[in-house]
């Protein structure tokens, strides 16, 4: 995978072909993908995605009341919005019920996509890393397209990718908890080990700063849902998002400036008024005299 | 006239009694119809298209979702 501004055959350096996000075979050109819950009304929800310019939106499966139609009336309005949609198999505790989960939403929602979660506590929303290697397998051998919602740890990502998942989603922080990134250094090690596999940032974003430093890292999307939904207002922080998103991505193909621990003038020291370089050996003190 | 005994089964995990034999059958009793709804018996996925072959045994556990809203 190679994002970066790279050479166009002219012999000048420019995007050599349109930044698009690649999930399974399909392309995307926004990197975020929003969740769909926890919105102050379906229409606030319906305006945020709108805003957010997001082309893959998150939804859920959940128990049907005897006449119900809330899943219908929900269906109605997410297809409406024209975004590909990504279920996921949340508050799932154990791999069968994530796999059941996984076959009822390929089912009902006419996809195999699937954000598989395997959740270990019900205090951290932890992913069962185990649990959840054993039902990628599963789902896997299915025929499902499984996104992982995992911990950034570089031996359980391996074997979710031997297992067949061609996208990872290391969380940055607890699920809802809008912490920001918690463990710079582990996804960083993460982007770096897996230069060629496609990584969504999925949980713990709070505010657009936090996604457009994971997207500056390298990370090809991030995947957010209560950051926006409970927002003041929902509509302008999608739209605030996607923005930090986009800023960031561009700043990774850029390329970012290394840190120094010292300081460097970005003024041309040559030509200096005033300047004088025997006087800036040391002999006369006063003002300049001490200046390299 | 033959009587139809009821069913004790586990519907979204509250106790209810049914008249229906399969499936198929309890949908329709719920008024779900045609809706789009996914359906699984004891902890296993039951495809639409099996929902007619399925036949209820007193105690199933059985699940109805539909599409929600996700993060």
């Amino acid at each position: 995978m190679d994002h970066r501004v790279e050479e166009n055959g002219s012999g000048e350096t420019g995007p050599a072909r349109p930044d698009l996000l690649t999930l399974y075979g399909e392309t995307f050109s926004s990197r975020l993908l929003l969740g769909t819950a926890q919105y102050p009304s379906p229409k606030v929800m319906a305006d945020a995605v709108r805003a957010s310019g997001a082309e893959i939106v998150t939804v859920s499966l959940r128990r049907e009341g005897a006449g119900g139609s809330a899943g219908a009336k929900f269906w109605e309005l997410i297809s409406g919005l024209g975004v590909r949609v990504l279920p996921n198999t949340a508050g799932c505790h154990t791999p069968k019920e994530a796999v059941t989960t996984a076959e009822m939403a390929r089912e009902v929602f006419g996809t195999d996509w699937i954000k598989l979660e395997v959740i270990a506590n019900d205090d951290t929303l932890a992913p069962d890393q185990l649990g959840l290697l054993g039902a990628a397998r599963s789902l896997v051998n299915a025929g499902f397209k499984v996104f992982p919602y995992m911990s950034d740890d570089i031996s359980i990502a391996e074997r979710l990718l031997e297992a067949g998942c061609e996208v990872l989603m290391p969380l940055a922080a607890p699920i809802g908890s809008g912490r920001g990134l918690n463990d710079p250094y582990g996804l960083r090690t993460l982007r770096a080990y897996f230069p060629d596999v496609p990584l969504i940032v999925d949980a713990g974003i709070g505010a657009p700063s936090h996604a457009a430093a994971a997207m500056e890292m390298g990370f090809d999307a991030i995947l957010l849902n209560t950051a926006v939904a409970k927002a003041g207002d929902p509509v302008a922080m999608a739209g605030a998002f996607a923005d930090a998103i986009r800023a960031g991505r561009t700043a990774w193909r850029a390329g970012i400036m290394e840190p120094r621990d010292m300081a460097r003038p970005s003024t041309p020291v040559a030509g200096t008024p005033f300047f004088d370089l025997d006087e800036a050996a040391g002999e006369k003190g006063g003002p300049g005299g001490g200046r390299p | 006239m033959q009587r139809v005994e009821s069913l004790q089964i586990v519907l979204n995990g509250e106790a209810r009694e049914t008249r229906a034999r399969t499936l198929a059958e309890l949908c329709a009793e719920l008024g779900h119809g045609d809706g789009r709804i996914a359906t699984a018996v004891n902890g296993d996925f039951v495809p639409a298209s099996r929902r007619a072959e399925t036949r209820l045994a007193a105690g199933d556990r059985i699940e109805i979702v539909s599409p929600r809203q996700g993060g």
